[in-house]
């Protein structure tokens, strides 16, 4: 092994100080997989994605004596969920486009958080613009490359079925206009979007041109999402650090994983 | 006359449920031709090919020319109440618990004198109509009733151990998604049912008629999805000391066969909901009924399973969902096994195509709700094993009887056009 880097070994040890300490608070970000959260659901004449199920194995039993363990079963894109580009048809052709071919540096890295809270409360199918992304910018300086961002709607907090907030006319839920996504990938350069809501996109994100404008946009550009992730409001707009590893899925077009996010401590 | 019974009374906390006993069981398997009979509500006997004489008690050889060729038949059910005397006192734990306990002999006007349960609003001498039932412990036994019906006639308590009624039972329909559950629900509360539990999968998203469901008088809508064993045991937990009729209509379909789906996703679902729920209900739900099969006028009394008729026949259109309500007939006699020793009956529904989204391009006759729920509730009330629902349902049986392989011929002209 070569010798190491002292900068950096300095660096690590003391981000596990800090974290040790307290002065670098982990946030958890992800829902508890549970039968019950939403899944999105899709015209029943189409395949569905599979809600999270649990059968147990053993419990201290004459089953297995000594042991408790169950079989568990779920869509890659069930609970908190990682979409890889090979989730979308304009991402099918990227290269490393599945979640077990995605370099693994991509999966830790800067987080802006633009708080849409405020809008989505009052208004359910609110949308996220290049206007709001300007003035976020105003206030918090340009949004870096391979950045992640997050759409905060505080959408987590909904339960039962206001979560998808289904009606004839589908779900209503907040989510980012083709432009607000263009601007983020093509002029931004961003790594992947993520957001409280069962997708990436609006509840009626069908209807834009094109349709799903996110899940067109990021995954033709080799981008990744992050969907149904909780506790959006215990981040910073900027300054964190979020840790996103899928499971390492042989040609798996996503992954439910436990997303982390690595936030700095206020000043005292 | 009949004294209408009473709602029961809340159960008494300090008292040992009644373990459940049955009449006795045993009958030559001639003589289970009676039960099979009962099963569908038939009144049978079997009657001679060679020189036409009918036969009671049922038989291996003709009583009058000794000829094998004795073939069980409809017979007409009427007859008088000849002799009648009342059981005071009996060996038997099952009567020992249940008498006094009226029998007698009736002399059918199509010839045989048979014995007969006799309703406790017959005379002696009286015309009767006779009913051929599945007793406690699942054989044929005949029983006499008056030929007019009479007031509260159900109520009689050695009818009533006879039957399935709802009237002051607590029904579980485990799917209130199903567009069926309006129409199972208001015929429970039609019927007399105390409680109507409806099991509600994925609350989280809504369905058009939940309000219609939420208002039929006594309903109460419980999540519960049949797919989920968290699920299905909690619901159990909470309900399962009173849930006296269980009626699963949770199903899961989709159209198409093996290979113009190219996947096993729809079908996993299917086997998930058709027949692993099934499964799930009767391990979480199954002990509790059968240990109340004798716990009064509210006792648990029947499991009902709304099956595909072409679980006999695979219709090819519906290949895959034909199959899963293969599996779960199956599964029923395995679970009509497992609760025989509670006197808690299985009774399956067999219905052609429903009315509902997923048989939609087909052409009528299909079942509507209410038709289904009417034959669940008359089913129950006549303690039923096997109804078929519709036209479609009850030719498919017929020629199923007929020839099992050449039904199988006549389903595969009828690929293709569902």
């Amino acid at each position: 092994m070569d010798a190491i880097d002292n900068r950096s070994a300095d660096l690590l040890a003391q981000m596990a100080g800090a974290i040790a300490s307290g002065g670098i608070e982990v946030v958890d970000l992800t829902h508890t997989l549970d039968q019950d959260f939403p899944v999105i659901i899709l015209p029943p004449e189409f395949g569905q994605c599979a809600r999270f199920r649990m059968e147990e194995i053993s419990a201290y039993d004459h089953r297995g004596p000594a042991w408790k363990w169950h079989n568990i079963s779920l869509c890659e894109h069930t609970g908190t969920h990682f979409d890889a580009p090979s989730h979308w048809i304009s991402g099918r052709d990227i290269p490393h486009g599945n979640v077990d071919e995605i370099p693994v540096d991509r999966f830790v890295g800067p987080v802006c958080v633009i708080d849409c809270s405020a809008g989505a409360g009052e208004d359910e199918d609110f949308e996220l613009t290049p206007q709001i992304i300007r003035d976020w910018e105003k206030t918090n300086g340009p949004i870096p490359r391979d950045c992640w961002v997050l759409m905060r709607t505080d959408w987590s907090k909904r339960r039962g079925a206001a979560y998808l907030n289904m009606r004839d006319d589908g779900p209503h839920s907040p989510g980012p206009t083709p432009d607000a996504i263009r601007l983020l990938v093509e002029e931004r350069g961003i790594r992947g979007f993520g957001t409280e809501t069962v997708g990436t996109d609006a509840g009626q994100g069908m209807h834009y041109t094109p349709p799903y404008p996110a899940h067109f946009i990021l995954h033709g550009a080799g981008r990744y999402g992050l969907q149904c992730l909780n506790n959006l409001d215990r981040l910073p707009p900027t300054g964190a650090v979020i840790v996103a590893t899928p499971l390492k899925i042989k040609k798996g077009t996503g992954s439910p994983l436990r997303v982390i996010a690595l936030v700095p401590g206020k000043d005292a | 006359m009949t004294r209408p019974i009473a709602p029961p009374p809340r159960k008494n906390p300090q008292k040992r449920t009644r373990v459940p006993t049955l009449p006795s069981g045993l009958r030559s398997r001639a003589a289970l031709g009676l039960a099979a009979a009962a099963a569908e509500g038939r009144f049978m006997l079997q009657g001679c090919e060679a020189c036409g004489a009918l036969q009671y008690p049922p038989r291996d050889a003709c009583s009058t020319c000794l000829s094998i060729g004795l073939k069980w038949r409809d017979v007409k059910p009427a007859g008088a109440l000849i002799a009648e005397t009342t059981v005071r006192i009996s060996t038997n734990v099952y009567f020992r618990e249940r008498t006094p306990w009226r029998i007698g002999t009736v002399k059918l006007d199509a010839g045989p004198s048979v014995m007969a349960h006799v309703h406790g609003d017959v005379a002696r001498g009286a015309r009767v109509v006779l009913v051929n039932r599945l007793d406690k412990s699942g054989q044929g036994v005949f029983f006499a009733l008056p030929m007019d019906g009479s007031a509260d006639m159900a109520d009689d308590p050695q009818l009533r151990e006879l039957t399935a009624d709802p009237k002051f039972r607590r029904i579980l329909v485990t799917d209130a998604r199903n567009e069926n559950s309006v129409a199972l629900a208001k015929a429970f509360a039609d019927a007399g049912a105390t409680s109507i539990f409806v099991g509600e999968p994925e609350g989280w998203r809504p369905y058009p008629h939940r309000a219609a469901l939420a208002a039929v008088s006594n309903v109460a809508i419980v999540p519960l999805d049949v797919t989920d064993t968290r699920s299905v045991c909690e619901l159990a937990g909470e309900i399962g000391g009173k849930t006296d009729i269980l009626v699963n209509n949770s199903r899961f379909m989709r159209p198409g066969g093996i290979m113009d789906r190219g996947d096993t996703v729809f079908a996993r679902d299917e086997f998930e909901t058709n027949v692993l729920g099934l499964m799930r209900l009767a391990q979480a739900f199954g002990p509790a009924m059968s240990g109340r099969g004798a716990d009064g006028v509210n006792s648990a009394v029947a499991w009902v399973n709304i099956l595909s008729v072409y679980a006999y026949a695979n219709m090819p259109a519906y290949g895959v969902f034909s199959a899963s309500n293969a599996a779960a007939l199956s599964l029923s006699h395995c679970l009509r096994a497992e609760m025989a020793p509670g006197g808690v009956r299985v009774m399956n529904v067999y219905t052609g195509p429903t009315e509902d989204e997923w048989h939609q391009p087909l052409p009528p006759p299909k079942v509507a709700p209410s038709a289904l729920a009417k034959s669940v509730i008359a089913g129950l009330k006549d303690g039923l094993e096997d109804v078929y629902v519709g036209d479609v349902a009850k030719d498919l049986i017929d020629r199923w009887r007929q020839g099992p392989k050449v039904l199988e011929r006549e389903m595969m002209a009828q690929a293709g056009e569902g």
